[in-house]
Protein backbone atom coordinates (compact mmCIF):
# COMPACT_ATOMS: atom_id res chain seq x y z
CA UNK A 1 0.00 0.00 0.00
CA UNK A 2 3.26 2.37 0.52
CA UNK A 3 4.69 1.44 -2.22
CA UNK A 4 1.35 2.50 -4.50
CA UNK A 5 1.30 5.91 -2.82
CA UNK A 6 4.79 6.24 -3.31
CA UNK A 7 4.43 5.13 -6.62
CA UNK A 8 1.55 7.34 -7.48
CA UNK A 9 3.51 10.58 -6.01
CA UNK A 10 6.07 9.54 -8.85
CA UNK A 11 3.15 9.24 -11.78
CA UNK A 12 1.41 12.09 -10.53
CA UNK A 13 4.22 14.54 -10.56
CA UNK A 14 4.83 13.03 -14.60
CA UNK A 15 1.50 14.15 -15.17
CA UNK A 16 1.19 17.55 -12.93
CA UNK A 17 4.40 19.85 -12.81
CA UNK A 18 2.83 21.28 -8.94
CA UNK A 19 3.38 18.00 -7.74
CA UNK A 20 6.35 17.92 -5.16
CA UNK A 21 7.63 15.28 -2.99
CA UNK A 22 8.68 16.25 0.85
CA UNK A 23 10.01 13.62 2.90
CA UNK A 24 11.68 13.79 6.10
CA UNK A 25 14.54 11.12 6.62
CA UNK A 26 12.86 7.71 4.85
CA UNK A 27 14.84 4.95 3.40
CA UNK A 28 17.48 5.06 0.82
CA UNK A 29 16.39 4.96 -2.48
CA UNK A 30 12.83 5.79 -2.32
CA UNK A 31 11.43 7.96 -5.30
CA UNK A 32 14.96 7.29 -6.77
CA UNK A 33 13.41 8.03 -10.18
CA UNK A 34 11.54 10.72 -9.27
CA UNK A 35 14.42 12.19 -8.01
CA UNK A 36 16.67 11.32 -10.91
CA UNK A 37 13.99 12.64 -13.68
CA UNK A 38 12.75 15.85 -11.20
CA UNK A 39 15.13 17.11 -8.60
CA UNK A 40 13.75 20.28 -8.50
CA UNK A 41 10.69 18.80 -7.05
CA UNK A 42 12.17 15.87 -4.72
CA UNK A 43 12.79 17.28 -1.49
CA UNK A 44 14.74 15.23 1.29
CA UNK A 45 14.71 17.35 4.53
CA UNK A 46 15.44 15.45 7.30
CA UNK A 47 14.51 14.85 10.71
CA UNK A 48 12.73 17.94 11.08
CA UNK A 49 8.74 17.45 10.63
CA UNK A 50 8.33 20.83 12.17
CA UNK A 51 9.98 22.54 9.53
CA UNK A 52 8.94 19.54 6.72
CA UNK A 53 5.41 21.08 7.18
CA UNK A 54 6.12 24.97 7.61
CA UNK A 55 7.91 24.48 4.02
CA UNK A 56 5.57 22.62 2.70
CA UNK A 57 2.79 25.44 3.85
CA UNK A 58 4.97 27.94 1.86
CA UNK A 59 5.43 25.82 -1.35
CA UNK A 60 1.76 25.68 -1.43
CA UNK A 61 0.95 28.70 -1.19
CA UNK A 62 2.64 29.52 -4.41
CA UNK A 63 0.44 27.44 -6.22
CA UNK A 64 2.43 23.47 -5.50
CA UNK A 65 0.82 20.28 -4.79
CA UNK A 66 3.08 18.76 -1.52
CA UNK A 67 2.76 15.44 -0.88
CA UNK A 68 4.83 14.33 2.36
CA UNK A 69 5.59 11.44 3.61
CA UNK A 70 7.02 9.68 7.24
CA UNK A 71 6.05 7.72 10.08
CA UNK A 72 2.05 8.58 10.91
CA UNK A 73 3.01 9.49 14.42
CA UNK A 74 5.85 11.95 13.51
CA UNK A 75 3.59 13.00 11.00
CA UNK A 76 1.03 14.11 13.33
CA UNK A 77 1.79 14.66 17.00
CA UNK A 78 5.63 16.46 16.54
CA UNK A 79 4.16 19.07 14.03
CA UNK A 80 0.75 19.30 15.13
CA UNK A 81 0.90 23.44 15.55
CA UNK A 82 2.05 23.56 12.00
CA UNK A 83 -0.82 21.69 10.84
CA UNK A 84 -2.91 23.26 12.06
CA UNK A 85 -1.81 26.77 11.63
CA UNK A 86 0.81 26.42 8.23
CA UNK A 87 -1.47 24.32 6.71
CA UNK A 88 -5.17 24.11 7.29
CA UNK A 89 -5.42 27.74 8.91
CA UNK A 90 -4.33 28.78 5.42
CA UNK A 91 -6.74 25.98 3.82
CA UNK A 92 -3.58 24.99 1.56
CA UNK A 93 -3.60 21.60 -0.38
CA UNK A 94 -0.76 19.94 1.49
CA UNK A 95 -0.79 15.71 1.34
CA UNK A 96 0.06 14.03 4.40
CA UNK A 97 0.64 10.40 3.40
CA UNK A 98 1.16 8.60 7.00
CA UNK A 99 3.33 5.26 7.27
CA UNK A 100 2.22 2.92 9.36
CA UNK A 101 -1.10 4.47 11.09
CA UNK A 102 -3.08 2.24 13.69
CA UNK A 103 -0.92 -0.78 15.19
CA UNK A 104 1.23 -1.38 12.02
CA UNK A 105 4.38 -0.92 14.05
CA UNK A 106 3.08 -2.92 17.20
CA UNK A 107 6.37 -4.22 17.48
CA UNK A 108 8.22 -1.06 18.03
CA UNK A 109 5.84 0.15 20.41
CA UNK A 110 3.80 3.06 21.57
CA UNK A 111 6.09 6.02 20.17
CA UNK A 112 5.57 4.08 16.82
CA UNK A 113 1.81 3.18 16.93
CA UNK A 114 -0.94 5.71 15.31
CA UNK A 115 -3.71 5.04 17.60
CA UNK A 116 -4.87 8.48 17.99
CA UNK A 117 -3.91 10.10 14.42
CA UNK A 118 -7.48 10.22 13.10
CA UNK A 119 -8.68 12.10 16.51
CA UNK A 120 -5.95 14.57 16.33
CA UNK A 121 -6.73 14.85 12.16
CA UNK A 122 -10.51 15.11 12.75
CA UNK A 123 -10.42 18.28 15.29
CA UNK A 124 -8.62 20.32 12.70
CA UNK A 125 -10.89 22.69 10.86
CA UNK A 126 -10.54 22.23 7.08
CA UNK A 127 -8.74 18.58 7.29
CA UNK A 128 -9.77 15.87 5.61
CA UNK A 129 -8.98 12.05 6.97
CA UNK A 130 -8.57 9.32 5.13
CA UNK A 131 -7.93 5.71 6.01
CA UNK A 132 -7.76 3.04 2.89
CA UNK A 133 -8.58 -0.12 2.94
CA UNK A 134 -6.14 -1.89 0.48
CA UNK A 135 -3.65 -0.91 -1.97
CA UNK A 136 -6.18 -0.46 -5.48
CA UNK A 137 -8.26 1.74 -2.83
CA UNK A 138 -4.91 3.89 -2.44
CA UNK A 139 -4.35 4.27 -5.76
CA UNK A 140 -7.36 5.56 -6.34
CA UNK A 141 -7.94 7.83 -3.26
CA UNK A 142 -3.72 8.86 -4.41
CA UNK A 143 -5.64 9.78 -7.83
CA UNK A 144 -8.39 11.65 -6.16
CA UNK A 145 -6.02 13.81 -4.06
CA UNK A 146 -4.60 15.78 -7.02
CA UNK A 147 -7.25 18.15 -7.65
CA UNK A 148 -8.66 17.82 -3.64
CA UNK A 149 -8.49 21.47 -2.67
CA UNK A 150 -7.74 20.96 1.00
CA UNK A 151 -5.33 19.71 3.39
CA UNK A 152 -5.67 15.93 3.29
CA UNK A 153 -4.37 13.40 5.74
CA UNK A 154 -4.11 9.78 4.31
CA UNK A 155 -3.14 6.96 6.35
CA UNK A 156 -1.07 4.33 5.08
CA UNK A 157 -1.83 0.61 6.34
CA UNK A 158 0.96 -2.22 6.58
CA UNK A 159 1.15 -3.43 3.21
CA UNK A 160 0.16 -6.99 1.68
CA UNK A 161 -3.24 -6.08 3.14
CA UNK A 162 -5.89 -8.25 1.72
CA UNK A 163 -7.72 -6.65 -1.37
CA UNK A 164 -11.72 -6.27 -0.50
CA UNK A 165 -12.30 -2.70 -2.68
CA UNK A 166 -12.34 -4.52 -5.77
CA UNK A 167 -15.71 -5.93 -4.49
CA UNK A 168 -17.06 -2.20 -4.96
CA UNK A 169 -18.02 -0.73 -8.16
CA UNK A 170 -18.52 2.77 -9.31
CA UNK A 171 -16.41 5.49 -8.82
CA UNK A 172 -14.07 6.35 -5.73
CA UNK A 173 -15.08 9.78 -3.88
CA UNK A 174 -13.58 10.97 -1.31
CA UNK A 175 -15.91 11.91 1.28
CA UNK A 176 -18.36 9.31 -0.11
CA UNK A 177 -19.11 6.15 1.92
CA UNK A 178 -19.30 2.71 0.22
CA UNK A 179 -22.01 -0.01 0.82
CA UNK A 180 -20.01 -3.02 0.70
CA UNK A 181 -22.62 -5.58 1.64
CA UNK A 182 -26.18 -4.75 2.34
CA UNK A 183 -27.26 -4.15 6.05
CA UNK A 184 -29.60 -6.49 8.04
CA UNK A 185 -29.80 -7.01 11.66
CA UNK A 186 -26.41 -5.51 12.15
CA UNK A 187 -24.89 -2.88 10.48
CA UNK A 188 -21.14 -3.04 10.40
CA UNK A 189 -19.33 0.57 9.83
CA UNK A 190 -15.50 0.81 9.27
CA UNK A 191 -12.98 2.45 8.03
CA UNK A 192 -9.00 1.61 7.37
CA UNK A 193 -8.15 -2.01 7.07
CA UNK A 194 -10.68 -2.99 9.52
CA UNK A 195 -13.20 -3.50 6.62
CA UNK A 196 -11.49 -6.13 5.78
CA UNK A 197 -11.94 -7.79 9.09
CA UNK A 198 -15.48 -6.45 9.43
CA UNK A 199 -16.34 -8.10 5.93
CA UNK A 200 -14.96 -11.38 7.54
CA UNK A 201 -16.52 -10.97 10.37
CA UNK A 202 -19.96 -10.72 8.43
CA UNK A 203 -19.19 -14.04 6.57
CA UNK A 204 -18.70 -15.55 9.99
CA UNK A 205 -22.04 -13.96 11.19
CA UNK A 206 -23.77 -14.80 8.28
CA UNK A 207 -22.75 -18.52 8.69
CA UNK A 208 -24.32 -18.49 12.53
CA UNK A 209 -27.77 -16.98 10.61
CA UNK A 210 -26.91 -13.20 11.45
CA UNK A 211 -27.47 -10.88 8.47
CA UNK A 212 -24.29 -7.98 8.77
CA UNK A 213 -23.79 -5.41 6.59
CA UNK A 214 -20.79 -3.66 6.05
CA UNK A 215 -20.12 0.41 4.91
CA UNK A 216 -16.55 1.10 4.57
CA UNK A 217 -16.39 4.94 5.43
CA UNK A 218 -13.00 5.38 3.88
CA UNK A 219 -13.30 9.14 4.33
CA UNK A 220 -13.42 9.53 8.48
CA UNK A 221 -13.57 13.38 7.93
CA UNK A 222 -16.04 14.70 6.57
CA UNK A 223 -18.38 11.89 7.43
CA UNK A 224 -20.60 10.43 4.93
CA UNK A 225 -23.74 11.38 7.71
CA UNK A 226 -26.22 10.52 4.88
CA UNK A 227 -24.89 7.24 3.50
CA UNK A 228 -24.57 6.04 7.65
CA UNK A 229 -27.80 6.72 8.11
CA UNK A 230 -29.33 5.35 4.89
CA UNK A 231 -27.08 2.26 5.96
CA UNK A 232 -28.58 1.84 9.59
CA UNK A 233 -32.06 1.80 8.20
CA UNK A 234 -33.52 -0.53 10.58
CA UNK A 235 -30.79 -2.47 12.15
CA UNK A 236 -30.65 -3.54 15.38
CA UNK A 237 -27.17 -3.31 16.34
CA UNK A 238 -24.65 -0.79 15.17
CA UNK A 239 -21.00 -1.86 14.60
CA UNK A 240 -18.20 0.57 14.50
CA UNK A 241 -14.72 -0.39 13.65
CA UNK A 242 -11.29 1.38 13.39
CA UNK A 243 -8.12 0.29 14.02
CA UNK A 244 -7.63 3.67 16.50
CA UNK A 245 -8.22 4.52 20.29
CA UNK A 246 -11.66 4.63 20.56
CA UNK A 247 -11.35 8.37 21.52
CA UNK A 248 -12.11 10.74 18.53
CA UNK A 249 -12.19 8.13 15.73
CA UNK A 250 -14.71 6.96 13.24
CA UNK A 251 -17.09 5.38 16.11
CA UNK A 252 -16.84 8.69 17.89
CA UNK A 253 -18.05 10.32 14.56
CA UNK A 254 -20.83 7.76 14.25
CA UNK A 255 -22.02 8.22 18.05
CA UNK A 256 -21.83 12.05 17.59
CA UNK A 257 -24.11 11.43 14.17
CA UNK A 258 -26.46 9.27 15.60
CA UNK A 259 -27.11 11.20 18.59
CA UNK A 260 -27.07 14.49 16.78
CA UNK A 261 -30.00 12.65 14.35
CA UNK A 262 -32.13 11.23 17.52
CA UNK A 263 -31.24 7.75 16.08
CA UNK A 264 -32.23 5.45 19.24
CA UNK A 265 -30.33 1.93 19.72
CA UNK A 266 -26.50 0.54 20.51
CA UNK A 267 -23.55 1.13 19.35
CA UNK A 268 -20.61 -1.20 19.35
CA UNK A 269 -17.39 -0.02 19.41
CA UNK A 270 -14.49 -2.24 18.05
CA UNK A 271 -11.75 0.32 18.79
CA UNK A 272 -8.71 0.14 20.68
CA UNK A 273 -8.58 1.16 24.25
CA UNK A 274 -7.57 4.39 25.90
CA UNK A 275 -4.20 3.36 26.56
CA UNK A 276 -0.70 2.85 25.53
CA UNK A 277 0.13 -0.14 23.81
CA UNK A 278 2.88 -2.53 24.78
CA UNK A 279 1.79 -6.05 23.40
CA UNK A 280 4.22 -5.70 20.86
CA UNK A 281 4.56 -9.16 18.67
CA UNK A 282 2.48 -7.97 15.26
CA UNK A 283 -0.51 -5.50 14.19
CA UNK A 284 -2.64 -9.07 14.34
CA UNK A 285 -1.55 -9.76 17.57
CA UNK A 286 -2.08 -6.60 18.62
CA UNK A 287 -5.93 -6.89 17.10
CA UNK A 288 -6.43 -10.56 18.73
CA UNK A 289 -4.80 -9.03 21.99
CA UNK A 290 -7.99 -6.58 22.03
CA UNK A 291 -10.60 -9.03 20.41
CA UNK A 292 -10.62 -7.07 17.29
CA UNK A 293 -10.00 -10.20 14.46
CA UNK A 294 -13.10 -11.69 12.80
CA UNK A 295 -13.97 -14.45 15.03
CA UNK A 296 -14.04 -12.19 18.00
CA UNK A 297 -15.54 -9.78 16.55
CA UNK A 298 -18.39 -12.33 15.16
CA UNK A 299 -18.18 -13.31 19.17
CA UNK A 300 -18.74 -9.81 20.55
CA UNK A 301 -21.10 -9.43 17.85
CA UNK A 302 -23.23 -12.04 18.92
CA UNK A 303 -22.81 -11.15 22.80
CA UNK A 304 -24.26 -7.60 21.87
CA UNK A 305 -27.14 -8.68 19.86
CA UNK A 306 -27.98 -11.56 23.05
CA UNK A 307 -27.59 -8.38 25.61
CA UNK A 308 -29.87 -6.64 23.44
CA UNK A 309 -32.78 -9.52 23.14
CA UNK A 310 -31.94 -9.32 26.78
CA UNK A 311 -32.70 -5.80 27.57
CA UNK A 312 -35.70 -5.85 25.23
CA UNK A 313 -37.18 -8.96 26.80
CA UNK A 314 -36.66 -7.10 30.00
CA UNK A 315 -37.74 -4.24 28.93
CA UNK B 1 16.22 60.34 17.57
CA UNK B 2 13.03 59.26 16.23
CA UNK B 3 12.59 61.10 12.97
CA UNK B 4 8.94 62.38 11.17
CA UNK B 5 8.26 59.35 9.40
CA UNK B 6 8.41 57.04 12.25
CA UNK B 7 7.10 59.20 14.83
CA UNK B 8 4.18 59.16 12.15
CA UNK B 9 3.84 55.38 11.81
CA UNK B 10 4.23 54.72 15.92
CA UNK B 11 0.72 57.52 15.65
CA UNK B 12 -0.69 54.83 13.06
CA UNK B 13 -0.02 51.80 15.68
CA UNK B 14 -1.17 53.59 18.58
CA UNK B 15 -4.33 54.39 16.78
CA UNK B 16 -4.94 50.67 16.41
CA UNK B 17 -4.10 50.20 20.01
CA UNK B 18 -6.69 52.90 21.33
CA UNK B 19 -9.48 51.38 19.02
CA UNK B 20 -8.61 47.42 19.86
CA UNK B 21 -7.88 48.78 23.62
CA UNK B 22 -4.87 46.04 23.48
CA UNK B 23 -1.77 44.97 22.07
CA UNK B 24 1.68 44.07 21.74
CA UNK B 25 3.22 47.29 22.62
CA UNK B 26 6.84 46.88 23.21
CA UNK B 27 7.02 44.03 20.38
CA UNK B 28 5.31 46.87 18.09
CA UNK B 29 8.00 49.62 19.03
CA UNK B 30 11.06 47.61 18.44
CA UNK B 31 9.87 46.81 14.71
CA UNK B 32 8.89 49.93 13.43
CA UNK B 33 12.49 51.07 11.99
CA UNK B 34 12.41 47.83 10.02
CA UNK B 35 9.16 47.31 8.81
CA UNK B 36 10.04 51.17 7.56
CA UNK B 37 13.16 50.29 5.76
CA UNK B 38 11.41 47.20 4.08
CA UNK B 39 8.26 48.66 2.77
CA UNK B 40 9.87 52.92 2.12
CA UNK B 41 13.01 51.09 0.20
CA UNK B 42 13.07 47.18 -0.18
CA UNK B 43 9.94 45.51 -0.92
CA UNK B 44 8.93 44.92 -4.78
CA UNK B 45 5.29 45.03 -3.85
CA UNK B 46 2.58 46.62 -5.26
CA UNK B 47 -0.69 47.62 -2.33
CA UNK B 48 -3.16 48.27 -5.62
CA UNK B 49 -2.19 44.55 -6.65
CA UNK B 50 -0.84 42.71 -3.45
CA UNK B 51 -1.25 38.87 -5.16
CA UNK B 52 1.03 40.25 -8.18
CA UNK B 53 3.34 37.24 -8.63
CA UNK B 54 6.16 38.81 -8.92
CA UNK B 55 6.22 40.68 -5.17
CA UNK B 56 8.13 40.26 -2.57
CA UNK B 57 7.24 38.83 0.04
CA UNK B 58 7.61 39.43 3.66
CA UNK B 59 6.14 37.63 6.67
CA UNK B 60 5.59 39.00 9.61
CA UNK B 61 6.96 35.38 12.08
CA UNK B 62 6.74 37.57 15.53
CA UNK B 63 3.00 38.00 14.50
CA UNK B 64 2.29 39.69 18.04
CA UNK B 65 4.43 42.93 16.33
CA UNK B 66 1.00 43.06 14.27
CA UNK B 67 0.30 46.83 14.97
CA UNK B 68 3.91 47.82 13.28
CA UNK B 69 2.56 45.91 9.95
CA UNK B 70 -1.02 47.20 9.68
CA UNK B 71 0.72 50.78 10.30
CA UNK B 72 3.11 50.61 7.29
CA UNK B 73 0.45 48.27 5.32
CA UNK B 74 -2.30 51.15 5.86
CA UNK B 75 0.27 53.76 4.95
CA UNK B 76 0.72 51.91 1.87
CA UNK B 77 -2.81 51.63 1.27
CA UNK B 78 -3.03 47.88 1.27
CA UNK B 79 -6.29 48.45 3.37
CA UNK B 80 -8.56 51.60 4.23
CA UNK B 81 -6.54 53.23 7.28
CA UNK B 82 -9.93 53.34 8.66
CA UNK B 83 -9.66 49.65 9.62
CA UNK B 84 -6.32 50.19 12.31
CA UNK B 85 -9.14 52.20 14.81
CA UNK B 86 -11.30 48.70 13.95
CA UNK B 87 -8.55 46.32 15.07
CA UNK B 88 -9.41 43.49 17.72
CA UNK B 89 -13.33 44.53 17.59
CA UNK B 90 -16.12 42.37 16.78
CA UNK B 91 -15.88 41.19 12.81
CA UNK B 92 -13.09 44.04 12.42
CA UNK B 93 -10.48 43.43 9.45
CA UNK B 94 -7.71 42.96 11.62
CA UNK B 95 -7.08 40.80 14.89
CA UNK B 96 -4.63 40.35 17.05
CA UNK B 97 -2.28 38.26 14.95
CA UNK B 98 -1.73 39.15 11.39
CA UNK B 99 -3.71 36.67 9.27
CA UNK B 100 -3.47 36.08 5.34
CA UNK B 101 -6.71 37.11 4.40
CA UNK B 102 -5.72 40.45 4.89
CA UNK B 103 -4.37 42.70 1.66
CA UNK B 104 -0.48 42.47 2.00
CA UNK B 105 -0.11 39.55 4.88
CA UNK B 106 1.72 36.67 3.10
CA UNK B 107 1.05 34.37 5.87
CA UNK B 108 -0.84 34.51 9.28
CA UNK B 109 1.44 34.11 12.05
CA UNK B 110 0.43 34.13 15.99
CA UNK B 111 2.26 30.95 17.22
CA UNK B 112 6.05 31.70 17.45
CA UNK B 113 8.59 30.01 15.04
CA UNK B 114 6.35 29.26 12.35
CA UNK B 115 7.87 31.86 9.63
CA UNK B 116 11.27 30.59 8.79
CA UNK B 117 10.06 27.12 7.44
CA UNK B 118 7.31 28.89 5.59
CA UNK B 119 9.73 31.26 3.93
CA UNK B 120 11.79 28.18 3.11
CA UNK B 121 8.89 27.22 0.92
CA UNK B 122 8.29 30.79 -0.68
CA UNK B 123 12.17 30.63 -1.22
CA UNK B 124 12.03 27.19 -2.90
CA UNK B 125 8.88 27.95 -5.40
CA UNK B 126 10.32 31.23 -6.18
CA UNK B 127 13.53 29.99 -7.39
CA UNK B 128 11.63 26.74 -8.95
CA UNK B 129 9.24 29.65 -10.92
CA UNK B 130 12.61 31.79 -11.79
CA UNK B 131 11.01 34.13 -10.44
CA UNK B 132 14.33 37.32 -9.14
CA UNK B 133 10.90 37.61 -5.98
CA UNK B 134 13.02 37.59 -2.58
CA UNK B 135 12.02 36.39 0.81
CA UNK B 136 12.62 38.22 4.00
CA UNK B 137 11.04 36.55 7.34
CA UNK B 138 11.18 38.90 10.61
CA UNK B 139 11.59 36.96 13.74
CA UNK B 140 11.79 38.19 17.41
CA UNK B 141 14.27 37.53 19.44
CA UNK B 142 12.46 35.22 21.99
CA UNK B 143 10.84 33.21 19.78
CA UNK B 144 14.61 31.84 18.93
CA UNK B 145 13.93 29.96 21.65
CA UNK B 146 11.38 27.33 19.57
CA UNK B 147 13.60 24.61 17.66
CA UNK B 148 11.76 24.69 14.48
CA UNK B 149 13.26 28.09 13.75
CA UNK B 150 16.25 26.08 13.76
CA UNK B 151 14.99 23.10 11.36
CA UNK B 152 14.11 25.73 9.21
CA UNK B 153 17.66 27.39 9.71
CA UNK B 154 19.67 24.04 8.47
CA UNK B 155 17.52 23.82 5.37
CA UNK B 156 17.75 26.95 4.04
CA UNK B 157 21.44 26.84 4.44
CA UNK B 158 20.86 23.19 2.89
CA UNK B 159 19.33 24.80 -0.39
CA UNK B 160 21.60 27.55 -0.42
CA UNK B 161 18.40 29.99 -0.58
CA UNK B 162 19.98 33.28 -1.44
CA UNK B 163 17.10 34.68 -2.12
CA UNK B 164 15.94 34.62 1.79
CA UNK B 165 16.45 37.06 4.52
CA UNK B 166 15.70 36.66 8.03
CA UNK B 167 15.59 40.04 10.13
CA UNK B 168 16.00 39.58 13.75
CA UNK B 169 14.40 41.89 16.13
CA UNK B 170 16.55 41.45 18.57
CA UNK B 171 15.28 43.69 21.63
CA UNK B 172 16.61 41.62 24.29
CA UNK B 173 13.16 41.54 26.39
CA UNK B 174 11.15 38.78 25.82
CA UNK B 175 7.47 38.07 27.88
CA UNK B 176 9.39 37.00 31.20
CA UNK B 177 12.37 39.43 30.94
CA UNK B 178 15.67 39.45 29.80
CA UNK B 179 16.84 37.20 27.06
CA UNK B 180 19.84 36.78 28.98
CA UNK B 181 17.82 35.56 31.65
CA UNK B 182 15.39 33.53 30.17
CA UNK B 183 17.54 31.44 27.21
CA UNK B 184 20.64 33.42 26.76
CA UNK B 185 21.16 33.65 22.44
CA UNK B 186 24.95 35.16 22.51
CA UNK B 187 26.73 34.61 20.94
CA UNK B 188 23.92 35.03 18.18
CA UNK B 189 25.55 36.14 15.12
CA UNK B 190 28.09 32.89 15.38
CA UNK B 191 25.13 30.86 16.21
CA UNK B 192 23.44 31.96 12.63
CA UNK B 193 26.69 31.13 11.31
CA UNK B 194 27.50 28.25 12.44
CA UNK B 195 24.05 27.34 10.77
CA UNK B 196 25.40 28.58 7.46
CA UNK B 197 23.90 32.49 7.37
CA UNK B 198 25.84 35.16 6.32
CA UNK B 199 25.20 37.34 8.83
CA UNK B 200 25.19 41.24 9.64
CA UNK B 201 24.54 43.03 12.57
CA UNK B 202 22.79 46.50 12.15
CA UNK B 203 21.51 49.23 14.88
CA UNK B 204 17.43 48.51 14.31
CA UNK B 205 16.86 52.03 14.63
CA UNK B 206 18.88 53.57 12.81
CA UNK B 207 16.78 54.10 9.02
CA UNK B 208 19.90 54.84 7.34
CA UNK B 209 21.76 51.79 8.27
CA UNK B 210 19.33 49.23 7.91
CA UNK B 211 18.87 50.53 4.47
CA UNK B 212 22.11 50.09 3.77
CA UNK B 213 22.56 46.95 4.96
CA UNK B 214 19.07 45.19 3.62
CA UNK B 215 20.09 46.93 0.02
CA UNK B 216 23.09 44.75 0.14
CA UNK B 217 21.84 41.17 0.41
CA UNK B 218 22.41 38.48 -0.58
CA UNK B 219 25.41 38.96 1.66
CA UNK B 220 27.24 36.08 0.42
CA UNK B 221 26.83 33.93 -2.69
CA UNK B 222 24.58 31.04 -2.35
CA UNK B 223 23.64 31.60 1.40
CA UNK B 224 20.83 32.40 3.02
CA UNK B 225 20.98 36.14 4.77
CA UNK B 226 20.48 37.51 8.56
CA UNK B 227 19.97 40.56 9.40
CA UNK B 228 20.74 40.88 13.41
CA UNK B 229 19.08 44.12 14.05
CA UNK B 230 19.57 45.49 17.98
CA UNK B 231 16.33 47.05 18.32
CA UNK B 232 14.47 48.37 22.01
CA UNK B 233 11.77 47.32 22.92
CA UNK B 234 9.15 50.27 23.34
CA UNK B 235 11.36 52.16 21.23
CA UNK B 236 10.01 55.69 21.70
CA UNK B 237 8.12 56.14 24.70
CA UNK B 238 10.72 56.65 27.53
CA UNK B 239 8.36 54.39 30.25
CA UNK B 240 7.92 51.68 27.90
CA UNK B 241 11.28 51.05 26.85
CA UNK B 242 12.93 47.49 27.85
CA UNK B 243 10.14 47.41 30.64
CA UNK B 244 8.81 43.73 30.16
CA UNK B 245 5.55 44.94 31.87
CA UNK B 246 5.08 46.64 28.48
CA UNK B 247 5.09 43.50 26.40
CA UNK B 248 1.59 43.20 26.11
CA UNK B 249 -1.19 45.49 27.49
CA UNK B 250 -4.79 44.83 27.68
CA UNK B 251 -7.55 47.47 28.81
CA UNK B 252 -5.75 50.06 27.45
CA UNK B 253 -7.90 53.31 27.76
CA UNK B 254 -8.07 56.15 25.38
CA UNK B 255 -6.10 58.10 28.62
CA UNK B 256 -3.42 55.27 28.24
CA UNK B 257 -3.10 56.05 24.75
CA UNK B 258 -2.60 59.72 25.18
CA UNK B 259 -0.20 59.00 27.72
CA UNK B 260 1.92 56.88 24.75
CA UNK B 261 1.41 59.96 22.17
CA UNK B 262 3.02 62.29 24.32
CA UNK B 263 5.57 60.54 26.24
CA UNK B 264 6.98 59.98 22.62
CA UNK B 265 6.42 63.29 21.16
CA UNK B 266 8.04 64.76 24.29
CA UNK B 267 11.44 62.88 23.08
Amino acid sequence: MRQTAINAIYELAKRDPRVVFVGSDLGPGVLAAMREEMPERFFMEGVSEQHVIGMAAGLAMEGYVPYINTIATFLTRRCYEQIAIDVCLHDLPVRLLASGGGAVYAPLGPTHMALDDLALMRALPNMTAVAVVDAPEMARVMDASLHWPHPLYVRIAKGGDPIVSAANSGAFQIGRAIEMRSPGTVAMISTGVMTSRAFAAADLLQSEGVCAGVLHVHTVKPLDEAAILSFIGDAQLVVSLEEHSAIGGLGSAICDCLMQRGVKGRVLRIALPDAFVHVYGSQDDVFDHFRMQPPQIAQRVQEALLDLTGVQARG
Amino acid sequence: MIDERSRYLRHLTFDALEGGRRGHVGSTLSLIEILRVLYDDILRVRPEEPEWPLRDRLILSKGHGCLALYAILADKGFFPMSELRRQCTRNALLGGHPERHVAGIEASTGALGHGLAIGVGLALAQRMQRRESRVFVVTGDGELDEGAVWEAALSAAKHGLENLTVIVDYNKLQSYGLVSDVVPLEPLAAKWEAFGFAVREVDGHDVVALRDALKAIPFAHSKPSVVIAHTIKGRGVPYAEQNAGWHHKAKISPEDVQRLREAMDAT
